[in-house]
């Protein structure tokens, strides 16, 4: 589980606003993209800027260093708080061009980079010390590690996928409550989060006093938040709108021509 | 944060990709396939009983500029009544937004899985010649394809043709057959601007792929029908002069030495089928000769039985 508390111990002052999530655990909310915000002069700009990226991708990164270089569970903590916190410190994000790759691939490069540096180097880099900690839920992560026939690129990639969609389910989730549409998101995860094949239309508008009718539009606005939301998550973590489209196909399993 | 397995993430990959039709009287069935700005699913009209295709815009954030471009492309194609393009029935704008139009769901094959598995040369020029018939149907109405190739026509189950995909079709105000001063206007407020190069690379004019949208006229889909024409020949160990000749007509670089419309590069096609002399191509006395024994073959071959017999009894019928 992704604790987005964080705790900077090379600089302890910290604005609360740039907990990851912020005090209230919620993204910011602007769909001003990250990878824009990496570039900002502003700090704070900054500071959020990489919060939303290092949510974004840090799952996937570590399950990555697991899996592509075989780094036991220590390591490869270590190596994904030591890469973002290195990222961060270097400002590396900053440096992406979006005309030589989408970002995802640039932050798997870098990665990659970071991983081959610090084996050469034979270092380990330890937690604490003095460098960022990111208070992340590495035992969760460890716990959905399975074995794969992918690609370790595409075994990247699909864990980001599977990631951004977790994010999505619980920022939709939050969105339900505060709209008071608890049954709307009741609903979506009974049918299309389910573990039951049986359940259907018919049995939902049972359990919940709906008429089927009822459950189908529900359930059919319900999604459509939740692609919003999807594509909202999406709009912030890419830099411009043909890494946007070609990211959103991708994620929505859309093969681009 | 609850894990999604790999079933799970699926599913949810295709309930937000989908269209979401509740709102109208169709049922989702499945996907069919993908364009460049648009997908098509089969679906059901609950209304009628019957399956349709349905084309839904695919992008994930809808401008007007596209809106308009899918109505448009509905409109065109309904205005076009052939049985060689493919008819609409409706046109509509999902919960999410997106315009969709259903249309005839054709079951076959696209031109180009056809040509595959059936080889015979007459057949494939009949095909191609609907195909030239269907098009010169919409030029008549003033409209430009822009975008004909293999995967554009389908061949029905009855082998009937249809042209598909009208998504960047234009309309001419002035059709250059009706018109010597061509002029080129978009309807519906939607324009292309000069330099916007919208087609296939392989089945284009060369005016087309130099984005010169301002000099498009029907001929720039007579080129994109003699590609269609040399993709069905090619394979082909002798498709004869005249066939040849006839496709590079319709392909030449310059589109004054093309056939001027569709009409005319159909009505070329038939004259080859019934081994007429095609304005392609000028034969000599040889070909001529040998066109005129392949088209009276049976005359020529009672001829000369009889002949033949005439020369038997004169040798028999000597003391």
């Amino acid at each position: 589980m992704l604790n987005p508390e964080k705790s900077c111990r090379s600089c302890p002052i910290m604005d609360p606003d740039t907990d990851i999530g912020g005090p209230l655990h919620k993204f910011p909310a602007t769909n001003h993209s990250a990878i824009a915000g990496a570039r900002s002069d502003d700090q704070l700009t900054r500071r959020r800027a990489f919060d939303t990226i290092l949510t974004s991708y840090w799952k996937p990164a570590y399950k990555y260093i697991r899996l592509k270089w075989q780094a036991n569970n220590e390591d490869a903590k270590d190596l994904t708080q030591g890469f973002f916190a290195n990222a961060f410190e270097k400002n590396h994000f900053a440096a992406y061009d979006a005309s030589k790759a989408s970002f995802q691939t640039f932050l798997r490069t870098c990665l990659d980079g970071f991983v081959a540096n610090e084996r050469k180097a034979g270092r380990r880099l330890k937690r604490g010390g003095d460098m960022d900690h990111y208070q992340l839920d590495f035992a969760t992560a460890e716990t959905e590690l399975v074995a794969s026939d992918l690609s370790p690129e595409d075994y990247f990639h699909r864990e980001w996928v599977r990631w951004m969609f977790t994010i999505a389910v619980d920022a939709l989730r939050e969105r339900c409550e505060e709209s008071g549409r608890t049954v709307h998101f009741q609903l979506f995860e009974r049918y299309d989060l389910r573990d039951d094949a049986n359940v259907s239309y018919a049995s939902l508008a049972n359990e919940f006093g709906l008429e089927p009718a009822t459950v189908n539009n529900y359930l059919a606005a319900v999604r459509r938040d939740f692609r919003r939301v999807v594509l909202e998550k999406l709009r912030e973590i890419t830099a411009t709108d043909e890494e946007f489209r070609t990211e959103a196909r991708s994620l929505l399993g859309v093969e681009v021509k | 944060m609850k894990w999604l397995s790999d079933d799970k993430l699926d599913h949810l990959r295709t309930v937000v990709t989908n269209p979401d039709f509740s709102s109208t009287k169709y049922t989702f069935i499945k996907e069919l396939g993908r364009g460049g700005m648009g997908a098509v699913y089969l679906a059901e009209d609950r209304e009628l009983n019957r399956l349709v295709a349905i084309k839904v815009l695919n992008t994930p954030e809808i401008s007007e500029d596209m809106r308009n471009r899918m109505v448009r492309e509905a409109q065109i194609i309904a205005g076009l009544e052939h049985p060689g393009i493919v008819p609409v029935h409706d046109v509509g704008t999902l919960p999410d937004g997106r315009v969709f139009y259903a249309m005839k769901f054709v079951r076959g094959s696209r031109l180009d899985e056809y040509a595959a598995v059936n080889d015979s040369i007459r057949d494939r020029l009949r095909k191609f010649q609907a195909v030239c018939d269907a098009v010169a149907f919409a030029h008549a109405h003033g409209v430009i394809h822009r975008d004909l190739k293999p995967q554009n026509i389908m061949i029905g189950s009855f082998g009937e043709v249809l042209v598909l995909d009208w998504g960047v079709a234009k309309i001419l105000k002035k059709p250059y057959t009706n018109h010597t001063n061509q002029s080129v206007q978009s309807v519906n407020g939607f324009n292309t601007s000069a330099g916007t190069i919208i087609g296939t690379r392989d089945y284009m004019s060369p005016e087309q792929a130099r984005g010169e949208i301002d000099q498009l006229d029907e001929r720039a889909d007579v080129y994109s029908l003699g590609a269609v024409l040399h993709f069905l020949l090619k394979d082909q160990p002798k498709p004869g002069k005249a066939a040849e000749a006839i496709c590079l007509k319709a392909r030449a670089d310059a589109k004054d030495d093309r056939y001027s419309s569709a009409s005319e590069l159909s009505a070329d096609i038939g004259r080859l089928l019934d081994a007429e002399p095609v304005s392609a191509y000028r034969e000599n006395a040889f070909e001529k000769a040998g066109r005129w024994v392949s088209k009276n073959r049976f005359l020529v071959l009672l001829v000369l039985a009889y002949l033949l017999m005439r020369i038997f009894f004169v040798f028999t019928s000597r003391p």
